[in-house]
């Protein structure tokens, strides 16, 4: 009886342990949406998150890539194909535009009007909290080999890679937090 | 804490968040709170409505414990013991 008893306790206590390991503090997104009002959302949770002593983990695919890249910087040697993705896509976190009532602009640069008064902080501003706050950004190879974006075009940003879904996915397996934007 | 006891405390640092939105004064605050020793007080000034229930959520889980708020004509005064 008593050493029945124990061996359920062995038990349970491995479970509990692999369970402890599973769930670490830490929240990974897919950061997916390349439109002003998405990409503020993300990078608000993501800076948040960092207050609440949470490691962050984005990973940038499909049209957020685009914010990433520096408007400073020009690659030589792209395909012609490249040539207009890179044309037909916003070049950098400055230029995104609005998901809804763009208006051609007219509808971002209203709000952008009440962000400074009200004291929120702007894209680039966001992108630069979350590089002080530790904030990491796994850039999609795939995506940026799709788009034809060079990791020499890219922001300069503290803790940025180039990686596959596998990174994601195993960040996100032990994460409490996962979201896709 | 009632007003009267939160108006009496001192502070052993205040951080000075008016003027910023969401996530503005969270991030003020968890910069401050390396600043100030174990069982020391801060205080946030925020204008911000929603940090108001942020930063009480905030205290349960990096367990400070909140001391409460005096509500100002503009602003409020939030005051937390640092674990």
């Amino acid at each position: 009886m008593n050493t029945e008893f124990e061996k359920q306790l062995e038990e349970l206590k491995k479970k509990v342990s692999k369970l402890e390991k599973g769930q670490k503090d830490k929240m990974t997104m897919v950061v997916f949406s390349g439109e002003l009002d998405k990409l503020m959302a993300a990078m608000i949770i993501a800076t948040g998150a960092t207050a609440m002593d949470m490691e962050v983990k984005l990973f940038f695919t499909f049209w957020a890539t685009a914010a990433l890249r520096d408007p400073k910087k020009s690659v030589k040697g792209k395909t012609f194909m490249s040539k207009m993705f890179g044309f037909m896509l916003p070049k950098g976190a400055k230029k995104v535009k609005l998901s809804k009532m763009n208006m051609g602009g007219m509808g971002k640069a209203m709000l952008e009007g009440l962000m400074k008064k009200k004291g929120v902080k702007t894209l680039p501003q966001l992108f630069e909290a979350a590089a002080e706050l530790g904030v990491e950004i796994n850039v999609c190879e795939m995506s940026m080999d799709l788009m034809g974006f060079k990791r020499e075009e890219l922001i300069d940003y503290p803790n940025l890679n180039i990686c596959g879904v596998g990174t994601f996915l195993s960040d996100a397996e032990e994460s409490k937090i996962q979201l896709f934007i | 804490m009632t007003t009267e006891e939160l108006k009496n405390l001192k502070p052993n640092q205040t951080v000075d968040a008016r003027g910023t939105a969401c996530p503005g004064p969270l991030l003020a605050a968890k910069k401050a709170i390396g600043d100030i020793e174990s069982g020391e007080i801060l205080e946030i000034l925020s204008s911000d409505e929603g940090t108001k229930h942020d930063i009480p959520k905030w205290c349960q889980k990096m367990e400070h414990e909140f001391l409460g708020i005096i509500e100002e004509d503009s602003y409020s005064r939030m005051f937390l013991k640092k674990a």
